[in-house]
This record gives structure tokens, C-alpha cells and sequence, in this order.
């Protein structure tokens, strides 16, 4: 790592330090950004390095938003109360309650999910290509249709989490909540990064390319891959936790496993930004988020037409993102040594 | 959970037949995804969305008082040309591509119509009526209403007379060719471009006759489209691409299924089981061609 990064990464830290207090009106949204830049460098774990395209990864994000709040309800107060009265009106957490029920909420949301892709992760990354994108589809909306059943955990009218504690008011919720959403996207991309340099990427890489061949090449493929999605599951997991102490509201279909919004934004975000890259994902969940909230604002209601259209847009004119754009008009700045004279002759082959 | 389904064997056999009569209409469904993805190697997660859109259609002749069941007759034609559209603008482009970007186009035209249907037509779910009665059977210990026999009727014509069109006409004659080999195809003159353009006009007008007919004989809302992908998607995996009987069997398969999931789990979990099912089946799948792999070694 040269000088000029470590300047740069010192630099993002101590603007996401300061964010809150620079704009102290758009910390709900500098939060949630941050969640989004999580899900988006995970899902790039499976779909950009593996070459795995899940549209599963909203079921760990719905589990651990799920495990969170029963766990920092259910340590203190009986869970089936809670959700029947729905919710803050009989109970009320105090301070020191409702911090360790969220640690050990997130500590529960970010373990459970890691063990369960560990469960499922033999039988289901053993499908490949479009037979595993679809699996992983109907994973993710049966979790949303069977959550939406269960009892205890609100069916179908939904399940309200812990208020924050009147200590500070809004601006210290919204502080609290950016910093624990800014924390889980430090910790993310210190460990994303520290595993993009060992030789576990490359492993990945390799499944991606020719994943027959990095078996016959001596390579446990399964083990690789199980590991691959555990990590993914674990920071979903996390950040599904946060989320529902943001949004301060589970609801099954429309905010835990919400493939048609959550489940999607991850793919896109990833794509927009260039899968199979670092900074990408990163990049590309910024600009998704700025553009989103834009749509969301002005165009209310026509969001999900543009959703929609947006989609097919980057898909079939923009598969590669913007690191991949990027990447082509400057192979130099990504380390990759370019002929002159030989870029000039393809040019005028052209 | 209630045990009442091995205790009377009236609700069993109302399950069955009401399975049987439903799993016909996915199986015509499923028919139009195994063909385009036979063809054109697209999974079309728009599908589901296509059949309530040709199910609106039947809907609205019905509010403007003409009979829904000759949305049988009108839905497909005008879903034939809503499916040229989205050829032209959209799937052309990724037919060649990763099936990855063809899925998740097709997930964006998904949501767009989900949307835009629910703009033009509301958020209520809606049924239209045919009036068609019901028919008893067993001493009226089994209800059948007129209307689903009604349909699964004219599903199986329309499936007869896809087989036959497929068989004898030129452009059927064209579509195996391309699916067999487009290459090969296009060197002997198939203009694959408009086989392509076909095939999907064909799928979507397929779809129209569906929606057309679940509009008669159940509900139709602007998000329920994701479901009879996923139905059609199964289907056709379990029957296997081009086998058509199989087509048939494995939607009836389903169709009993979830009646049945509906009786002993609920209601509130049909759709969940549904997608569970999808899950094990492929699963199923990967571990029995893994044992296929293995013998290979």
C-alpha cells in the first residue's frame, strides 16, 4: 500500500467521522448509504469475484433485521407480548437495556445468518449459473412468505422495533445509528479488502473463470465458496440489524426480505459501480443512492417505472459499470502495462 | 395444522381436481417458457407479469360488459404484439448474452409492468365474472365451478393447437430449426432475427390466454406476476426443455400440490411453499447430477 492511499483511506475516515456534524440533516440518509455500500461490496464477494449472481443475499439481510429485534425484545420482555400489542406501548426499554439488547442483537443477527449460509451453502452453491441465480431468487421470497406467517414474530402486520431511548432525542438517534451503520462499513471493507489481497481471491477469481478447471487444478471449490458466502452473510447480517433499528419497523414482505427493492439494489449497485473491483461497488451504491433518493423525491410514485427502466438500462448498455469504463480508457491507472504502439495498431484496425 | 384431508376423502378429491384443473393453466404457462428458453436461451422473469397482464385485458372487456371468457380470443392478440415490443426494444439485445443479464432484464421489465399495471388498473384485486355456475359432484360433496373446467378446456386446445402449428407450419417448422442450432439454422435461411421475434410473440400471446382465463376462473392483482414465474420456471425443469407431455404432468403435478399445501398449511403459506418447493427440487437436481459427475470420475 503506497503513500497516496493511505492518505486517501485516512481521508474518507475522517470525512465519515464528521459527516453527521457537517450535514446534520441527512444522517438517516448518510446511514442507510452507508448499510447500502455493505450489501453491495458482499454481494460483489458472490456475483463480481465468484461469478455466483445471487439474488439470496436479502435473506440473511432479512434475518438478521429479524433476529436483532427479537433478540433485543425478547432479553428483556416475552416476544409474543411485544408483537401483539405492537410493539413500544406496554414496554418501554431503558437506556442500558436497549444498548445491550442491540449488542447482542447484532452480535446474534451477524452469527445466525453465517451458520445458516454455512447450512444451506453445500446444497445450494453446488447449482450453477442461471439455476442458482433463480434458486436463490425463490430462497429469498419463500423466507418472505413464510416470515410473513409466523406468529410470534408479527406476520402479517409487522413487527415494531425498539423505540430509542429518550435520552438526546432525534439528533442523537440519528447520531448513534450513523455511527454503528458507519462502523459496520469499516469493518466491511477492512475485512473485504484484506481478503481481496490474499490468495483467496484468487481462488474465486478462478471459480468465476473456469470453475471445472480450478477443481481439476486441485482446488476444494465447495469449501472455497461455502467460505465465500459465509463472509458475505455475516456483514448482510449485520447490517440487516442496524437496518431494522433504523427503520425502526420490520415488516416481512416490504422491508426485511425485500427482494423487489433491497434484493435488487444490491445487484444494480454492484453492476452500476463495476463488479469484480474494490472501490466499484462502493462507487456504484454513492451513485445509486443519490440517484435513488432523487426519483424517490421528485418522481414519487414513478419510482419503480424507473426502477424498472434504470435496470434494463445499465444491463444492456452498461454491464461493465463504471470501473470497467474506467478501466478501458485508462488500463495504466489499474496497474496493467500497455503497449503503445500496439494500442495504436488496434486503434487503426478499428 | 389440520389433519381433515386424510379424514374425509371428499376434501382430497376436491383438492386433486381443483389441483389438476389449475395445474393445466401452469402447464400452458410453463409451455411458453420452456419454448423460448428452448429457443432463445432466456429465462423471462417477466413472464408471470405477461399473464396478468393478458388477464387485465379479459378483465376490462368484462367492465365494459363484454363477456371475459372472449378475452380467450383478444388477449393474445394483443399480448402477441406487446411481446414483439418488448423483443424489439429490450430482449433483442441480450438474446446472445450471459443469461445472467437476461435474467435480470427481464427482472427490471418485471417491476416496470408490475408499476405501470398497477398505475392503470389499482392495487385491488380483481376477478371477472364469468357467470358461468358450478358444477356438483358426489352427492355435492365436491364443488367445481364451471368456469375453471371452462378453462382448463381451452387450454388444452390451445395446446394442441400450438403442437400442431409447431409440426406443421413453416415458422414452426422455422422455431425448432433455430432451437436446434441457430447457426446452422441461419446458414440455411432462417431469418433467425424473426424466429426470435415469433417465438416471443407466440410466449407472450400464451401468456395472454392464460391471464385471460385465471382472470375467469381466480383473482388477478398487478403483483402476483413473480409466482407463476417461478411455477413456470419449475415446470419446465422438472419436465426437462422440449418434452411436452411432461410439461403437462409436471404442471398438474404442481397444481395438486398446492392445493393440498393450501389444506394442511394454510393459506398464508401456499405461495412460501411454493417457492420452497423450487428450492428442493433444485437441489434435488444438483445432488442427483453430482452423482452423475462422480460415476464420470
Amino acid at each position: 500500500m503506497n503513500k497516496n492511499s493511505w492518505i486517501l483511506y485516512i481521508g474518507i475516515l475522517v470525512f465519515g467521522l464528521v459527516a453527521p456534524f457537517i450535514f446534520p440533516a441527512f444522517k438517516v440518509q448518510l446511514s442507510i448509504l452507508c448499510i447500502l455500500i455493505v450489501l453491495a461490496t458482499t454481494w460483489n464477494i458472490q456475483g463480481g469475484e465468484m461469478g455466483y449472481n445471487t439474488f439470496g443475499n436479502i435473506l440473511f439481510y432479512g434475518l438478521g433485521m429479524y433476529l436483532c429485534a427479537s433478540v433485543q425484545v425478547g432479553m428483556f420482555f416475552p416476544l409474543a407480548e411485544w408483537t401483539e400489542s405492537g410493539g413500544e406501548k406496554t414496554f418501554v426499554h431503558t437506556p442500558s437495556q436497549f444498548f445491550q439488547g442491540m449488542a447482542a442483537g447484532l452480535v446474534v443477527a451477524a452469527v445466525v445468518p453465517t451458520i445458516v449460509a454455512g447450512l444451506i451453502g453445500y446444497a445450494i452453491l453446488g447449482l450453477r449459473g442461471h439455476y442458482f441465480a433463480i434458486c436463490t431468487l425463490g430462497l429469498g421470497v419463500a423466507a418472505g412468505e413464510i416470515s410473513g406467517g409466523i406468529e410470534i414474530i408479527g406476520a402479517g402486520q409487522g413487527f415494531t422495533t425498539p423505540p430509542f431511548p429518550n435520552i438526546g432525542g432525534l439528533e442523537a438517534r440519528g447520531e448513534f445509528f450513523y455511527f454503528l451503520s458507519f462502523g459496520a462499513l469499516v469493518l466491511t471493507f477492512i475485512a473485504v479488502r484484506a481478503i481481496y489481497t490474499t490468495r483467496f481471491r484468487l481462488i474465486l477469481n478462478a471459480i468465476r473463470d473456469n470453475e471445472d478447471k480450478a477443481e481439476a487444478m486441485g482446488i476444494e471449490t465447495m469449501k472455497y465458496k461455502i467460505t465465500g458466502w459465509m463472509i458475505s452473510a455475516f456483514f448482510c447480517g449485520l447490517a440487516g440489524g442496524i437496518m431494522g433499528g433504523l427503520v425502526g419497523y420490520i415488516d416481512s414482505t416490504d422491508v426485511a426480505f425485500d427482494g423487489r427493492e433491497m434484493g435488487v439494489f444490491m445487484v444494480l449497485m454492484a453492476i452500476l459501480g463495476g463488479k469484480g473491483t474494490l472501490w466499484g461497488p462502493i462507487i456504484g451504491a454513492t451513485l445509486f443512492h443519490f440517484f435513488k433518493e432523487g426519483f424517490w423525491t421528485f418522481f414519487l410514485g414513478w419510482q419503480y417505472v424507473a426502477l424498472g427502466v434504470l435496470i434494463v438500462v445499465i444491463v444492456i448498455y452498461f454491464p461493465e459499470g463504471l470501473m470497467g469504463w474506467l478501466r478501458e480508457k485508462y488500463p495504466e491507472r489499474f496497474g496493467e502495462v500497455v503497449d503503445e504502439a500496439d494500442r495504436k495498431a488496434q486503434v487503426e484496425l478499428k | 395444522m389440520d389433519f381433515l384431508v386424510f379424514q374425509y376423502p371428499m376434501i382430497t378429491i376436491q383438492a386433486c381436481l381443483d389441483g389438476l384443473l389449475l395445474g393445466i393453466l401452469f402447464a400452458l404457462i410453463a409451455y411458453g417458457m420452456a419454448l423460448q428458453w428452448g429457443v432463445m436461451n432466456i429465462i423471462n422473469i417477466a413472464q408471470g407479469d405477461l399473464v396478468i397482464l393478458g388477464g387485465y385485458i379479459a378483465y376490462f372487456m368484462y367492465l365494459y360488459g363484454i363477456h371475459p371468457a372472449w378475452g380467450v380470443i383478444v388477449s393474445p392478440i394483443i399480448m402477441y404484439f406487446v411481446g414483439i415490443a418488448i423483443y424489439k426494444l429490450v430482449i433483442n439485445k441480450v438474446v446472445d448474452r450471459d443469461l445472467f443479464i437476461s435474467i435480470l432484464a427481464t427482472f427490471g421489465i418485471s417491476i416496470l409492468f408490475m408499476q405501470l399495471m398497477n398505475f392503470a388498473f389499482g392495487a385491488d384485486v380483481v376477478l371477472a365474472n364469468s357467470g358461468y355456475g358450478t358444477t356438483m359432484l358426489f352427492d355435492n360433496n365436491v364443488v367445481l365451478p364451471n368456469s375453471k373446467i371452462f378453462s382448463a378446456f381451452i387450454s388444452i386446445i390451445f395446446a394442441i393447437c400450438l403442437v400442431v402449428y409447431m409440426k406443421r407450419s413453416k415458422l414452426g417448422r422455422a422455431i425448432r430449426a433455430t432451437a436446434q442450432n441457430a447457426r446452422a439454422a441461419k446458414i440455411l435461411g432462417v431469418d433467425t432475427e424473426k424466429v426470435y421475434a415469433a417465438t416471443f410473440g407466440i410466449n407472450a400471446a400464451l401468456c395472454g390466454v392464460a391471464g385471460a382465463l385465471i382472470s375467469i376462473t381466480f383473482t388477478i392483482h398487478p403483483y402476483m406476476g413473480l409466482p407463476y414465474t417461478i411455477r413456470s420456471f419449475m415446470i419446465v425443469i422438472v419436465a426437462g426443455l422440449g418434452n411436452l407431455p411432461g410439461v403437462a404432468m409436471s404442471g398438474m403435478g404442481l397444481g395438486i400440490f398446492e392445493e393440498f399445501a393450501d389444506y394442511i398449511l394454510g393459506t398464508e403459506f401456499r405461495i412460501g411453499s411454493v417457492f420452497l418447493l423450487l428450492v428442493l427440487i433444485l437441489v434435488y437436481r444438483r445432488f442427483k447430477l453430482s452423482r452423475k459427475r462422480e460415476y464420470l470420475k
